[in-house]
């Protein structure tokens, strides 16, 4: 694939990366803006669970993004130990942070949502408990990024774990299928939902709100790490 | 149980949490592109 190996190029890469992080990440605004507002004052609340059910429009944004991080992740690592690009490692410890953000958001606001509606803020069942590992996993890779870097590493140790950590995702998926657990089963898929449209509209916005909200935030996070290296060459090359 | 107290505060967290992320990633980007 040209094209991508020609994104591979630091200097392409911010040639594109500094128009876009302001477009990305003030879109997602806006639509995180518009989502939020429609979904906490233009639906009907739910039958059962009331006003309650409006913690939705910005639980699973954060879950997804939690989830779609680490497949990020996964992804840059893969690229960085078959093609050797140092910007995909890049990309991956730019998303790590975000990542680890989001997915305790997603713990957050769910240990909030259930407060109301099961009666608990906590429950070990099986998607809250795989959500909380990879929070934690989230950690570790930040943790063995930072040892590696210390200890001049090239960054395939945590580009290992990186790919290894993907493991969790599917078992998060089918966490609510594998075990009968407290949170709900899938109620919306790409085609159909279980719940009433007039309910769940505002979902996309703030869906595709976050995630271009996420995606500045990783640009911005990589134009930093990117300057930084640049300057430590630099300061390398006058101390030669 | 009133649920606006939790819908709050689970907004409430989630922007907030969101806000102190993109300005501390912001900060970060902009000290690192003047060195």
């Amino acid at each position: 694939m040209p094209s991508l190996h020609a994104l591979a190029n630091p200097a392409r890469f911010l040639k594109l990366a500094r128009p876009l992080t302001p477009a990305l990440f003030w879109a997602g605004v806006a639509l995180i803006a518009i989502g939020s507002w429609a979904g906490l004052s233009q639906t009907p609340p739910d039958y059962l669970q009331g006003d309650a059910f409006r913690i939705l429009f910005i639980h699973v944004p954060v879950a997804w993004l939690g989830m779609a991080g680490w497949s990020g992740i996964a992804i840059s690592s893969f690229t960085f130990l078959v093609w050797r690009h140092p910007l995909a490692m890049i990309a991956a410890r730019a998303i790590a942070l975000p990542g680890a953000v989001f997915t305790a958001l997603c713990l957050i606001t769910g240990s909030i949502w259930g407060r109301p509606t099961w009666g608990t803020w906590w429950e070990w069942d099986g998607r809250l408990t795989s959500m909380l590992l990879l929070f934690f996993v989230y950690l570790g890779f930040l943790a063995l990024h930072r040892a590696d870097a210390d200890r001049g590493g090239d960054g395939r140790i945590s580009a290992i774990y990186g790919v290894a950590g993907s493991v969790l995702l599917p078992i998060i998926h089918y966490s609510v299928i594998w075990w009968n657990t407290l949170h709900q089963g899938e109620s919306i898929g790409l085609t159909s939902s279980t719940i009433a449209g007039s309910m769940l509209w505002p979902l996309p916005f703030t869906l595709l709100g976050f995630t271009l909200f996420f995606a500045g935030i990783v640009l911005m996070r990589m134009r930093a790490i990117l300057a930084i290296s640049k300057a430590e060459a630099r300061m390398r090359r006058m101390a030669a | 149980m009133n649920p606006w107290p939790f819908v709050s505060a689970a907004y409430g967290v989630t922007f907030l949490a969101s806000a102190g992320l993109a300005l501390w990633s912001w900060l970060e980007m902009r000290r690192a592109e003047r060195k």
